[in-house]
């Protein structure tokens, strides 16, 4: 009765380091990897908690997003609602991103202050947890996978914010007179050997937003496309985009805007 | 209190393919803080993974492997509806135990 | 479990970009206005990324305004202005030390809220061009510059002219993407003699 049992193939175990992508090579092996590793996303375990602070009643207010936060699909909701974000809220008298809307409902409808929530809104590199909000970003954002962008576009006030982050990527500023553009406006750059996505054309846009928030390997930390906007301003030598703030939700319906109809993946892997 | 694991057990074909995804800090202790301070190790030191009532891994793992490990493996001889059962303890004496069915 | 239909939907963006319903409804500048407003209402110093750092100068506001491309008038104004800004050695000697250029072309360091005010910065150079053909990771943002010295030519004139684009980029194109290193402080004399030299020098790898 003794059946035997084989290991046929052993372990693989993520084990990444700082990965230095010396050749194009380097970048099929790390795609390859990546596609296999998205089989068992670390971006779930971030999912399965987000999902627990939805529903759990929370805040000063002792109320459940669950029950109280409408993404714009109905109060509580959350299948769909991420691919079609950003968008009008008119509670809020504002176009807003998706994260921007759940800081929203964790202050309005929860009781939690604003300051608290942005005084460290993304995981450091030497924190072992992310911070409650991205664990949110990352369940919302779950359950938009695979559905297609449908940013509502011909809402006025989602145009206004597209064409406002349209030319507040074309802005040159600061030391190095750079502007989002100056990387990111034209086809098949590159910063050394990482690919530069063409934010204008909707095959550069959809890869600026389907692997976020994203969990990055190098550190395994979990970040929003907050925290990617802020990367790139510190990159452009810019100051800071505030946390939440409408800047943001401009450049990110500027790019989800542009990638309407394409794909969402859901919550991806990053180098 | 540590995070649930996230277990996957498929049959493809005679062979069965698991992954566990576990949450976890894997420490090496030779990180310093912001403060210049070490930060002390704390990884996962032991695995036991018993499909179908067998125990088919009983491993030691060290600070090698990164944060949030993927743990994945294809055997022989298990079939559908055989229970998964992971175990892990860490140096610090914490444990999980999370199961799933092969499916 | 997870489904993984990779179906791509560009065919419908493409749709959706050329005749959807309700475009813009103000004009370009007025966005670029809106633009601006945002920027100076949302952004907040960090590190040495100061304030001020949002206010764009003479020249990028011509860019900004003309879409990188601004009236002829206007170009030939502005370089003017800009080439007036280049400081040359006082030595009138061009070449330095290419080994030391090489090291600060890898150097992708300085003026971002993370580094540190008073740590020197790096040239950025292999971020963006082919320098040296042993370095494989480069960018193209900017052109190819392997062989430089060797198709130009190490004479006086192009000396003159290479530290002079380095110092300050916008003095021959209003609207180049390079930055303007020398005229912002990012780099002094003997820095970009150096990196003159990593280009010019024929013992320099970048022309053999």
């Amino acid at each position: 009765m003794k059946s035997r049992i084989a290991l046929v193939v052993a372990l693989s175990i993520a084990t990444v380091g700082p990965v230095a992508a010396q050749t194009k090579d380097a970048n099929a092996e790390f795609e390859k990897f990546r596609a296999e590793m998205e089989e068992s996303s670390p971006a779930e375990l971030f999912e399965a908690k987000g999902e627990e602070l939805w529903k759990a009643k929370r805040g000063p207010n002792k109320v459940s997003l669950a029950e109280s936060c409408d993404l714009g699909q109905g109060p509580g909701k959350v299948e769909g609602a991420w691919v079609k974000m950003p968008r009008y809220f008119a509670d809020a008298d504002a176009v807003m991103d998706g994260e921007r809307r759940i800081v929203w409902c964790m202050v309005e409808k929860q009781g939690f202050k604003f300051e608290d929530i942005a005084k460290k809104p993304f995981q450091g590199a030497n924190d072992n947890n992310a911070p409650d909000i991205t664990n949110l970003v990352t369940y919302v954002a779950s359950g938009s996978r695979n559905m297609a962008f449908d940013v509502p576009m011909h809402d006025p006030r989602v145009r206004d914010a597209f064409e406002t982050g349209r030319a507040m990527a074309a802005y040159r500023a600061g030391p190095y007179d750079f502007s989002c553009n100056t990387c990111h406006g034209a086809d098949g750059k590159r910063i050394r050997m990482q690919n530069l996505p063409n934010l204008s054309t909707p095959e550069g846009a959809i890869r600026g937003v389907q692997g976020w928030p994203g969990y990055r390997m190098t550190g395994g930390v979990m970040l929003t496309s907050q925290w990617r906007m802020n990367d790139c301003f510190r990159q452009q030598r810019f100051p800071e985009p505030k946390y939440a703030s409408q800047a943001v939700t401009n450049l990110l319906t500027y790019m989800a805007g542009n990638s309407n109809g394409q794909m969402y993946k859901g919550p991806g892997i990053k180098r | 209190m540590a995070d649930p694991m996230k277990i996957r057990a498929q049959m493809k074909g005679d062979v069965a393919e698991i992954r566990i995804l576990m949450g976890h800090a894997m420490e090496t202790g030779q990180r310093k803080d912001a403060a210049g301070n070490t930060v002390p190790a704390h990884f996962i030191q032991t695995i036991t993974i018993d499909v179908g009532g067998k125990r088919v891994v009983d491993g030691q793992t060290g600070t090698a492997i990164s944060r949030n490990p993927v743990f994945g493996f294809k055997m022989k001889g298990a079939k559908a509806g055989d229970k998964v059962i992971v175990n892990w303890v860490d140096n610090k004496g914490d444990k999980r135990t999370d199961e799933a069915t092969v499916a | 479990m997870k489904t993984l239909a990779m179906i791509s939907g560009v065919a419908g963006a493409v749709a959706l970009l050329a005749g959807c319903a309700g475009g813009p409804s103000r004009s370009e500048a007025e966005y670029r206005q809106l633009a601006l407003d945002t920027i100076k209402r949302d952004f907040q110093a960090k590190g040495q990324a100061k304030f001020e750092r949002l206010t764009a100068d003479d020249v990028q506001q011509a860019c900004n305004a003309h879409a990188n491309t601004p009236p002829a008038d206007l170009v030939i104004k502005l370089t003017g202005a800009q080439l007036s800004t280049i400081k040359l050695p006082a030595d009138d000697k061009y070449l330095g030390d290419w080994k030391e250029g090489e090291k600060l072309a890898q150097s992708g360091r300085g003026f971002t809220w993370s580094d540190k005010a008073d740590q020197p910065a790096g040239g950025n150079c292999y971020n963006c061009h082919q320098i040296g053909p042993q370095e494989s990771s480069f960018g193209t943002v900017g052109p190819s510059l392997l062989g430089y010295g060797k198709t130009r030519g190490n004479t006086p004139e192009m000396q003159k002219y290479t530290y002079s684009k380095i110092y300050n980029a916008k003095a021959f194109n209003l609207c180049s993407e390079m930055p303007r290193f020398g005229h912002a402080g990012a780099l002094n004399e003997k820095q970009i003699k150096d990196l003159v030299a990593l280009l010019l020098d024929p013992a320099s790898p970048v022309n053999k």
